[in-house]
């Protein structure tokens, strides 16, 4: 069995999900498995749409890979993009990322 | 009484469709009917990272089974549509069963166009459009095998490009003169079929099949006028339209079912999406895309109609494809006639390839270019004059081209 690690999604008007995201998945794909609302991810983690942003908590960031060139320029056409956005189908569950946290912007359109 | 939708065809649009309807504020029953075994799922990955090995089963699914339920869409797998009665507002399924719709939607998607010569029925041969497709292409996709692909497109390379990886002897066969040739312009296939020669890949261009030959299976493949001999042969030779069932019931249909650009077919009832249509592009064209974008949007679109807010569907069509480590990503639907501006050096394996129609870009062709690709994308929705020097000079950032 694969080892799964927990990350914490808070929806814009404060509602919590706390989900379990097998080790290598995506956090984006951990959260439509598990119905979290508001990640859309139309394209189905092509990192092709940018509808599955995230806001990482500054304790997490560091912790987190860096933006690639790809991910970069989506967020560029994303709407409602602060400085500590991330497409969420670009982060893998890992140990160190056991208890993320990830807040989900108003919307994804 | 509550309305009642009936969507056939449980793949990519069946789903976005489930989930747009809800979202539009539709509250009645919602029933989908697929065909095969599993609820909707990825294809793009089949012949990428999931015949790799590199991608479970499981995550192919785009839905989890709780969102259906919590969307309250009944889903009836292995279960095929036989008929639709369009006077009577009721879809008859082969198993007998008969689902009365006050709406339908078709999202029916497409099938394999399978070759006709001699032997062309010997087991070893196989078709790539399904998870039992890939499947059954396992068992026989091994290291040291001699794999003959026939057609250089999307699937053909993307396997190639997996056998190479995996240590298959790998051959294609491709009856035009350059890989992708429906898809890219021929600086893209140039750079594409030198990369496939590269892995150790023998591509055989100008090379129509003729047949094969075995004694219970697949040995040889006979193409341009030689034998070759071969373990297994893998056949992309392009898709079809699921059309018949719409045929059949009298709707309009031509190499797909014909909507409008409600996604609306001839009868104000029934909608359709995704790759079994034929709808009007944004250039009023008349066209048949195969891709995730016009499944997605397409289905939004079909959402909107249904749920009486019709929005017209001019949505700019993408594709991609994963190649070893090469991502090629294109916006847009290129023309032979277009010009082309290059930007970037496909020595370094990443650049891109504008084309320019009447001095705005029509379509853009990256490669490991996700900026380009994206400005590209931008640009052809903006339809705002470019000049060709200007893309072509990397001392302009790519964001500047939209200004």
């Amino acid at each position: 069995m694969k080892r799964a690690f927990k990350a914490i999604f808070i929806e814009d008007n404060g509602v919590k999900h706390t989900i379990e995201v097998p080790e290598g998945w995506s956090l984006m794909e951990g959260a439509v498995k598990h119905l979290v609302p508001g990640i859309d991810a139309d394209c189905g983690g092509a990192c092709a749409c940018a509808t599955c942003q995230v806001y990482v908590d500054p304790e997490w960031s560091a912790k987190l890979p860096k933006k690639n060139d790809m991910e970069e320029t989506m967020l560029d056409f994303a709407p409602l993009v602060q400085p500590n956005s991330r497409l969420s189908c670009q982060l893998r569950m890992s140990a160190a990322l056991d208890g993320i946290v990830l807040r989900i912007p108003k919307n994804q359109h | 009484m509550s309305e009642k939708i009936v969507i056939i065809g449980a793949g990519q649009a069946g789903a976005q469709a489930v989930q747009s309807l809800r979202a539009e504020g539709f509250t009645g029953a919602i029933t989908m009917v697929g065909d095969e075994a599993y609820p909707p799922y990825q294809r793009p990955p089949l012949s990428k990272a999931y015949l790799l090995g590199q991608l479970e089963r499981p995550r192919l699914f785009l839905k989890s089974d709780a969102f259906y339920a919590e969307a309250g869409c009944e889903l009836l797998l292995n279960t095929s549509a036989k008929a639709i009665d369009r006077a009577a507002k009721a879809v008859e399924l082969t198993d007998g069963r008969k689902l009365p719709y006050d709406k339908l939607l078709l999202t029916t998607g497409g099938r394999v166009r399978k070759l006709r010569c001699p032997g062309a029925e010997l087991p070893g041969i196989f078709y790539l459009k399904t998870i039992a497709d890939v499947d059954a292409l396992q068992a026989a996709f091994l290291p040291g095998k001699r794999i003959a692909i026939v057609g250089a497109g999307y699937i053909g390379l993307e396997v190639a490009a997996v056998g190479a990886k995996r240590g298959l002897q790998v051959t294609v066969f491709e009856a035009t003169d350059r890989v992708m040739s429906r898809a890219v312009s021929p600086a893209m296939s140039e750079f594409f079929g030198a990369e496939h020669a590269k892995a150790g890949v023998t591509l055989k261009l100008n090379t129509g099949v003729e047949g094969f030959e075995g004694n219970g299976k697949v040995e040889r493949i006979l193409a341009g006028g030689q034998a070759y001999d071969c373990d297994l042969v893998l056949v992309g030779i392009g898709v079809l339209g699921n059309d018949n069932l719409a045929s059949e019931a009298g709707l309009a249909c031509s190499d797909g079912i014909v909507v409008d650009r409600n996604a609306m077919t001839s009868d104000p009832a029934i909608f359709a999406a995704g790759d079994c249509t034929r709808h009007y592009g944004r250039e009023g064209i008349e066209l048949r895309l195969e891709c995730v974008q016009n499944a997605i949007d397409q289905a939004k679109h079909a959402a909107l109609a249904m749920t009486g807010k019709p929005k017209d569907y001019s949505e700019v069509p993408w594709f991609w494809s994963d190649q070893y480590d090469l991502k090629l990503q294109i916006a847009g639907l290129a023309r032979p006639t277009d010009s082309l501006a290059l930007r970037g050096d496909p020595g370094q394996r990443k650049f891109s390839v504008f084309h320019l129609r009447d001095g705005k870009v029509a379509a853009v062709e990256a490669v490991n270019a996700g900026q380009d690709y994206m400005i590209g994308k931008k640009l052809i929705a903006e339809g705002k004059p470019v000049e060709a020097a200007r893309i072509a000079d990397l001392s302009v950032p790519v964001k500047n081209l939209l200004t």
